[in-house]
């Protein structure tokens, strides 16, 4: 494999990524990228990071060998990466908390964010009352109603939660008002972009401060096996726990890659999030990536039980990933992840998150297609409590 | 191959007029409608037609666009269906048409068909709003060869530097986005664009026009004191939105056209 830097300056990722927004966003995004690229080589900036990080967020996670959940499985030793015990439940925390140190280098008074599950609002409304700034989340209203615990635990934060009610009434339409209210109120607005989407430094930055993840579960394994393991793998709607994992692997090309989309109802059915198998290139929320869209170069509506994994697009790393062949994608349906979920609450006394759960969905797939016993390392992005609810229902 | 977008501006230049540049979603309410107002345009006052192809996700637009582009779509207006509609009205209307659409529709489309299919026929200029000039390479090259202008956006928030090069790779005019924001009505415009504009004309000769938030006739006298051209287009959406009959839809929104353009002849100089 060439061993391009990605992405270049410009923000591509190959032929993905770059800077798609309407013209009022651009100078900013340019302030953004050089703000951003001289605080990461700060050494001020990343004591305060490391120290939210640790002190307020819970980090490093554990790297968790889930024996009764290996002994279902022939041919994989499972560890669990622990994001789920991070505060608020999810990886989400890693990135609000180094966007927002970003938002006060720079003056901004007011943080606005988009969410589907719930999850990143409630990350980015607890940073924004830890720093004491306002905050206003979009979410679609499908998503309001079958989210209602983090609704409620974003009020209880002291954010406000705007209901999107236009096109499919989630992810999409919310980063669709997210947006527009950027681009009128950019001047003392931080957009806290949750996933490795967006225009560029979006992809790069979320990247970054995901990127923990990987690097804290790469030496935990190396000290618990001694070497490295075969396979990663984490769901991907946006793909930010999923790229936050792999990032740190990058070079270790003997490290498989596998990235899970949402499935929904099949993914030859319409209904379903699965952008890198089913999507075509596009543009969208500000760069290139794969896309779900029609003949007309519309974007689709997305389906998945799973409302953080219910997006027509992905992260343009992804879709270089994908491209390069540095990552294979695969897709479960949302019974599988039903199944996955249910497994891993059973056998490790662990309840994920729908989300995550596509991960676990796929482990008798991997199973059936390993031929000897391999070390792998599953991204618990999240915990489930907030999916209660849709699933009694289901179950 | 002259542009009728570059002709009319400089036609209007020699008589020290401005331009007028109505803007309509097409297919909002149905194509007819928007091919009896492409043709009776010109006679209302416009001196260009900005033409709005509908997407999906106009995350640049306020509600009475969005609104407007969900129904066009939910009738199943593409971008085939449009350029058939430019070639249809071409026969009967010399009036310069500019297209105005997101990104993906014509990326998906393919940039190189694209091109050749609008200058076939027969539209002028493309605004893109979600595509800065730094991602358009393939899409200037192509509309380049082709005569087709590429119309660029200069905001308030546009640096200086920035701006050398959007006027740079702009061709037929310079699209000055009044406000920070989405488009539609508003009650007021900033102070601050009468000395932006003077700052972009002291880089280029090329024609600035502004739109974004213009709905009246007295914002559209005010604007063209300053600028060469003036584009609403929310305002005109919204009253043709408040017609029920197709008459009625064509007749009564020409006539508000035609009070608008009054603004722009009124202006002086």
């Amino acid at each position: 494999m060439k061993k391009r830097k990605v992405p270049n300056k410009t923000g591509h990722f190959g032929s993905f990524g770059g800077c798609f927004v309407p013209e009022t966003l651009m100078s900013m995004l340019a302030e953004l990228e050089s703000v951003f690229m001289s605080a990461v080589k700060d050494v001020t900036f990343k004591e305060e990071l490391k120290f939210y990080l640790k002190e307020y967020a819970g980090r490093p996670t554990n790297l968790y060998y889930a024996a009764r959940l290996s002994e279902k499985f022939k041919n994989l030793e499972i560890f669990l990466k622990r994001e789920d015990l991070l505060h608020t439940g999810a990886h989400k925390v890693n990135n609000t908390l180094g966007q927002i140190l970003i938002a006060r280098r720079m003056n901004k008074k007011r943080i606005i964010a988009e969410t589907g599950a719930g999850q990143h609002g409630v990350a980015t409304a607890t940073v924004a009352a830890l720093f004491g700034l306002q905050c206003d989340i979009y979410m679609g209203q499908e998503d309001i109603e079958r989210q209602a615990l983090n609704v409620f635990r974003m009020k209880l934060l002291g954010a406000r939660v705007i209901p999107v009610t236009s096109g499919s009434q989630t992810l999409k339409d919310a980063m669709n008002e997210a947006i527009r209210d950027w681009v009128t109120n950019v001047e003392d607005t931080f957009y806290i972009i949750g996933s490795v989407a967006g225009p560029h430094p979006y992809p790069l930055m979320v990247r970054e401060f995901q990127s923990i993840i990987g690097r804290e579960a790469r030496k935990q394994i190396l000290k618990k096996r001694g070497k490295l393991p075969g396979c990663l793998i984490a769901c991907v709607g946006g793909g930010s726990n999923a790229l936050g994992l792999f990032h740190a692997f990058y070079k270790d090309t003997k490290v498989k890659f596998l990235g899970v989309e949402a499935g929904g109802l099949g993914v030859h059915s319409d209904k379903n999030s699965a952008a890198l198998i089913r999507g075509e290139d596009g543009v969208l929320h500000g760069s290139k990536s794969k896309l779900l869209q029609t003949a007309d170069g519309q974007i689709k509506i997305a389906h998945s039980i799973a409302a953080g994994l219910d997006y027509p697009g992905v992260g343009p790393e992804h879709a270089y990933y994908k491209k390069t062949g540095r990552a294979e994608y695969v897709s479960v349906t949302d019974q599988e992840a039903i199944a996955g979920l249910k497994l891993l609450s059973k056998t490790e006394g662990i309840i994920p998150a729908l989300e995550t759960a596509h991960a676990f969905g796929y482990l008798s797939k991997l199973n059936r297609k390993l031929k000897h016993k391999t070390d792998i390392i599953v991204c618990l992005s999240g915990r489930g409590d907030k999916d209660v609810g849709t699933i009694k229902g289901l179950i | 191959m002259a542009n009728r977008i570059e002709n009319k501006f400089k036609e209007l230049r020699a008589v020290k007029k401005k331009a007028f540049i109505p803007f309509i979603t097409t297919g909002y309410p149905d194509l007819k409608v928007t091919e009896d107002l492409l043709l009776g345009l010109p006679e209302a006052g416009a001196d260009v037609v900005e033409l709005g192809v509908p997407f999906s996700d106009p995350l640049a637009d306020g509600p009475t666009i969005q609104d407007a582009s969900y129904h066009a779509l939910e009738r199943g207006v593409n971008l085939e269906k449009i350029l058939a509609l430019v070639t249809r009205v071409r026969k009967r209307t010399q009036v310069p048409i500019a297209l105005m659409s997101y990104y993906n529709p014509i990326y998906h489309f393919g940039e190189k068909k694209f091109l050749a299919q609008v200058q076939k026929a027969g539209v002028d200029g493309l605004i893109i709003p979600d595509l800065p000039p730094e991602e358009a390479a393939t899409l200037i090259k192509e509309a380049r060869r082709h005569h087709v202008a590429t119309v660029f956006f200069i905001a308030p928030t546009t640096t200086k530097q920035r701006m050398k090069r959007i006027v740079n790779k702009s061709s037929g005019f310079i699209y000055y986005v009044s406000v920070t924001g989405v488009t539609g009505a508003r009650q007021s415009l900033p102070g601050n664009f009468v000395e932006k504009i003077k700052e972009v004309k002291t880089l280029t000769e090329k024609p600035i026009c502004v739109g974004f938030g213009i709905s009246t006739a007295k914002q559209v006298r005010l604007v063209s004191k300053v600028a060469d051209g003036v584009i609403v287009g929310s305002a005109i959406m919204k009253q043709l939105m408040t017609f029920n009959e197709k008459k009625d839809q064509v007749a009564k929104t020409l006539q508000f056209c035609r009070s608008l353009a009054k603004g722009v002849r009124s202006s002086g100089k």
